[in-house]
């Protein structure tokens, strides 16, 4: 089964509408909850008059902060041990008190009987505010004597931390040329198809709390209402039922959740609460937001020497949960697939008035890849080389692996070679470069961009995380138990919403228990009948997840065949397993399928000793992460009239060590890399200058590519086991947003060389590049 | 995301919606096919205290050719245009800018008299209103385009005023309509129609003013003999558009000069 081309067996379901997404969801004597928003982006709140709200038909209550002090402990968790030289990290508390920070606070719930009846009372609270100065450009917020986006903070420096890794000065002596380039990376929206929903039951007389939350890490949430609502973890019970993705801004508790929660508890019924899509942009974290000065120090002959990087990252008005850890890997990965002699970088996090910035899919990976493939295609620029030559000089050849990169990331085992070559011959290199140089003849501009990246995955080898990640381990965790009548049920502790774990988990369950696929059952997202986990989120479900579940599988096993064994009257060292079946070495006609070792394991007669049952448990933390790859082509033209892009090919040639499951790998390519353009042509998130509201407020300002505009994609691959897991994977949900903005980009600028422009911005919009190309005219 | 409350009323004839209009007084609007009315109640940013739905009313989805016109009856949807060989036969340009409107929902729900009555800068079926001096039909009176758009969102309508139909001439001579937008299911960044009628050529903009724009001094140029390129070249003369967030002024007037010079260029290959 495993490497079986087999369709997801989520879908019938989910596209026929029959999942069950938490607003599906009804519990006896629930309210709605409604969120009163900050219409201010920083101001202090002078006072909030429920008076006419109170009236509004339907009203439960309305709290506010004051209401919720002494019924929510402390406040967000960040992961401060990221921040190493931690400057100001400001509590979050999950509701404004005294002032606002960002556009989109809450400062008040009403509770009410039906979903608009909220609504209607929320619109009637009337908050009276005292503006404050507001902090939007972060590149000003971080000058000494800004504006302070908290009037009580000491200034807006989240942290300012340094990565060095060699001797940078002694690199740059070396080189024949040194290009600069600032490379901004937009704020983005997530933007899950589903909104975040949350229904929280709280129940007095057991003190317990029952929550159902559309999240990607329902044991994170419990903890977090654990210590939030102070009732025990076992009093809780977290349910992520189906979930309509998550890209990233569903992987931390949120404000709603303690919200939700302590509103329950407050008001004695079941709270639910529903994301708008308006409070979604708003109130859900953002993704990238950062400003990249780079410097790149190459020979003649195109090796690559040194890269000097600053990063300036936008956190919002409060560090993300997962803030920093964004900007840590985007230098740790920064060297790319590169021998660099010497890479430095800083970090710089940096507050404003806006919602916080925490991780979308890819996490800082898409960062490292777009700064390095454009600081590539820089130097060969400027050298006059192919830039496809300039990468195959400066890979490691597949014999150098376990490969430390600059910053001192160990690289499981790589081929970059042959993932570049496979691509160049899938897009037909040569000819295109010959195409390219006749159309440019004819005054058209065609373009050919590569983003040959490399991302960490499988997150994460405790031993490497803990000292970051606030000491989680970071661990993940199945229960594999085979029933009396053969059939088997695997609980595991990450969560699908979307990356078709239902399906993948069960075919590496048949294939190592040789057991049918269709009747392995996985069950993830209730607390309530799973191991704890960390959750669904950088790759790592399959390569830390996974490889727990062939674990649990390989334990059954062991046992099954000393059952087997007594079974047989053989030793156990006789006996063999074999596509399910069990028997004595050279007697395969007598044999004991799986199924009838499940059934001897519940019954009378086992070997002496032995307890009944046939389940096992696998906590798994793995020796290193995984370290995906590949080669990603895009082909463009550029109307130079109008400064449209058509992209007019795109070739993927991705690297994920072993494959469960080609379908859905080529799915997350495909959805990875619709992300990918969707951030290099299209998306950015605005904010005004002067007030600090969202510009970008719905859907209506805010353009997501759609079938129109992604192009139909040459997928292909090659496969480099991982060599530190069992199963050989490394990941594959975030490999297509990773590598496509750099291919896209790099794509337009050569289109546009011809010019003399050398770097275009995200989003590449028509009307900037058209005033590019009328500012390079001149 | 949840609408403010309002009152709902179906008419079954133009009359009934007439005066259910004026019963429940100026704040009460008509529900056609909905698609940018819902969307804005959705967000409060318009807040009716009443819908009066035209839905039932059967007689207003025709489309007939008398007389060298061509009526559109208001609650025509855009699929029915851009499927129907009448229009398809005696106005070309109007079924091909059926088929660019919105996606396949709002094709299938959007009508002709709503787009008209929205007047939404970004409306595609204005600009050929008003290039091809159609004559919107009211259960009142007869209105030029040139008289009925006057701001954004505004018309000549009055408050218990129905759209019954929009009268368009025959023109099946070479046309062009270039959309430029940055996403297939998209407004218009800007929107250039080019229609030959009676041996001269009409030009229509879209999206470059508050209300549909008819570039009369590119139409004259052409008259004179200029090159497309060349008479198009005034196609931003006078203009004076607002920017957003999809494209700043400066980039539609010159997007009004191209694509101008292409929708001529293109209607006449």
């Amino acid at each position: 089964m495993i490497g079986a081309k087999i369709h997801r067996r989520e879908d019938p379901k989910l596209v026929t509408g029959h999942g069950t997404y938490v607003d599906d969801i009804q519990q006896t004597g629930m309210v709605y909850m409604s969120v009163v928003r900050s219409a201010q982006a920083h101001a202090k709140i002078k006072s909030i008059d429920i008076t006419e709200a109170s009236k509004s038909p339907g009203v439960v209550a309305i709290y506010a902060a004051r209401d919720f002090k002494g019924v929510i402990n402390g406040g967000l968790p960040v992961t401060e041990s990221l921040i190493a030289d931690k400057k100001y990290v400001p509590n979050q508390f999950p509701i404004a008190e005294t002032e606002v920070v960002y556009f989109g606070e809450p400062v008040a719930v009403v509770l009410a009987d039906e979903r608009y009846q909220a609504s209607d009372a929320a619109e009637k609270v009337q908050v009276d505010y005292d503006p404050l100065p507001v902090v939007v450009d972060f590149e000003k917020a971080m000058q000494k004597g800004s504006q302070k986006s908290h009037s009580d903070g000491p200034d807006n420096i989240a942290w300012d931390v340094e990565f060095p890794g060699g001797d940078i000065e002694a690199a740059f002596k070396e080189a024949d040329v040194v290009v600069k380039e600032r490379i901004i990376q937009q704020r983005v929206f997530p933007l899950s198809m589903e909104p975040r929903t949350v229904i929280a039951n709280f129940v007095p007389f057991t003190n317990q709390l029952t929550m159902w939350s559309s999240t990607q890490v329902p044991h994170f949430v419990r903890i977090f209402m654990c210590f939030g609502l102070g009732v025990p973890e076992s009093q809780i019970r977290v349910i992520a039922p189906d979930v309509g993705g998550g890209f990233g801004s569903k992987l931390r508790p949120y404000p709603e959740e303690y919200l939700a929660a302590a509103a329950s508890k407050l008001s004695g019924r079941p709270v639910k609460w529903v994301e708008g899509r308006t409070e979604n942009l708003q109130a859900t974290t953002h993704g990238r937001g950062h400003i990249f000065d780079i410097e790149v120090a190459a020979k003649k002959d195109g090796t690559l020497l040194g890269l000097k990087v600053t990063n300036l990252s936008d956190n919002g008005a409060y560090v993300g949960v997962f803030g920093a850890l964004q900007s840590a890997l985007a230098l740790l990965l920064a060297p790319g697939c590169y021998k660099w002699k010497a890479v430095h970088g800083r970090t710089v996090g940096i507050l404003t008035n806006k919602m916080s910035t925490d991780p979308y899919r890819g996490a800082g990976r898409p960062e490292a890849a777009h700064l390095v493939e454009r600081a590539v295609d820089l130097a060969a620029h400027e050298l006059k080389m192919d830039p496809a030559d300039v990468r195959l000089k400066n890979f490691p050849a597949e014999n150098e692996f376990p490969f430390t990169n600059a910053l001192g990331m160990v690289y499981d085992s790589g081929a970059y070679a042959k993932t570049l070559e496979k691509a160049k011959s899938l897009v037909g290199y040569d000819e295109l470069r010959k195409r390219q140089a006749e159309l440019r003849k004819k005054g058209r501009y065609m373009g050919i961009g590569w983003s040959t990246y490399v991302e960490i995955c499988g997150v994460g080898p405790s031993a490497a995380t803990a000292h970051v990640s606030g000491n989680l381990s970071l661990v993940e965790s199945s229960v594999v138990r085979v029933h009396p009548t053969g059939s088997v049920t695997v609980a595991v502790g990450t969560h699908s919403h979307g990356q078709g774990h239902e399906t993948t988990f069960a075919q590496i369950v048949a294939d190592t228990l040789g057991v049918p696929y269709e009747v392995v059952e996985v069950h993830h997202g209730d607390t309530g009948d799973t191991p704890f986990g960390y959750g669904t989120y950088g790759s790592r479900s399959l390569a830390v997840g996974g490889v727990s579940i062939y674990k649990s599988c390989q334990k059954v096993v062991d046992k099954a065949k000393k059952i087997a064994a007594h079974a047989l009257e053989a030793a156990e060292e006789d006996v063999v397993f074999d596509q399910g079946r069990f028997h004595v070495k050279g007697s395969p006609d007598k044999a004991k399928t799986m199924g009838e070792i499940a059934f001897a394991a519940h019954l009378p007669g086992l070997p002496e000793g032995m307890e009944a049952g046939l389940e096992a448990v696998t906590y798994f933390d793995p020796p290193n992460f995984t370290w995906p790859f590949g080669a990603h082509v895009c082909v463009t033209e550029v109307d130079p009239e109008t400064g449209a892009v058509e992209i007019q090919k795109y070739v993927a040639v991705d690297d994920c060590g072993n494959v469960i499951n080609p379908m859905i790998v080529d799915g997350q390519v495909h959805g990875g890399v619709a992300q990918g353009i969707g951030q290099a042509l299209f998306e950015e998130v605005q904010y005004a200058e002067d007030t600090g509201q969202l510009k970008t407020g719905t859907l209506l300002d805010y353009s997501i590519p759609g079938i129109g505009e992604i192009p139909s994609m040459d997928l292909d691959r090659t496969v480099t086991p991982s060599p530190t897991n069992d199963l050989g994977v490394k990941g594959v949900g975030e490999a297509g947003t990773i590598a496509a903005s750099a291919a896209v980009i790099n794509s337009i600028v050569d289109a546009l060389s011809p010019f003399g422009i050398k770097h275009v911005d995200m989003p590449a919009s028509p009307d900037r590049l058209w005033k590019q190309i009328q500012e390079a005219r001149k | 995301m949840i609408p403010a409350a309002f009152e709902y009323a179906r008419a079954s004839s133009v009359e009934e919606a007439s005066k259910l209009l004026g019963k429940y007084g100026e704040d009460a609007k008509v529900l056609a096919g909905g698609h940018s009315l819902i969307p804005l109640m959705r967000l409060r940013l318009a807040q009716p205290t009443a819908l009066v739905d035209i839905n039932g009313i059967k007689e207003l989805d025709h489309i007939t050719e008398r007389g060298g016109k061509l009526h559109v009856g208001a609650l025509t949807r855009h699929v029915t245009i851009q499927n129907s060989s009448v229009v398809k036969d005696k106005l070309p340009i109007l079924a091909e800018v059926a088929g660019e409107v919105g996606d396949n929902q709002v094709r299938n729900m959007g009508t002709m008299g709503g787009v008209i009555a929205h007047a939404d800068a970004a409306g595609d079926y204005p600009t050929l209103a008003l290039m091809l001096d159609a004559e919107v039909v009211t259960n009142q009176r007869t209105i030029r385009a040139r008289e009925f758009f006057k701001d954004l969102f505004t018309t000549a309508l009055g408050p218990d005023e129905v759209i019954t139909e929009v009268v368009f001439p025959v023109a099946n001579g070479p046309h062009k309509y270039i959309k430029f937008r940055r996403r297939l299911f998209d407004w218009a960044i800007v929107g250039v129609a080019a229609q030959k009628i009676n041996g001269d050529w009409r030009i229509g903009l879209t999206n470059v003013s508050t209300t549909p724009v008819r570039a009369t001094a590119v139409e004259e140029a052409l008259k004179k003999g200029a090159k497309p390129e060349e008479a198009a070249q005034h196609a931003s003369d006078g203009l004076d558009p607002s920017g957003d967030l999809r494209a700043s002024p400066e980039y539609k007037k010159h997007l009004a000069r191209v694509l101008t010079k292409r929708a001529v260029q293109q209607a006449e290959s």
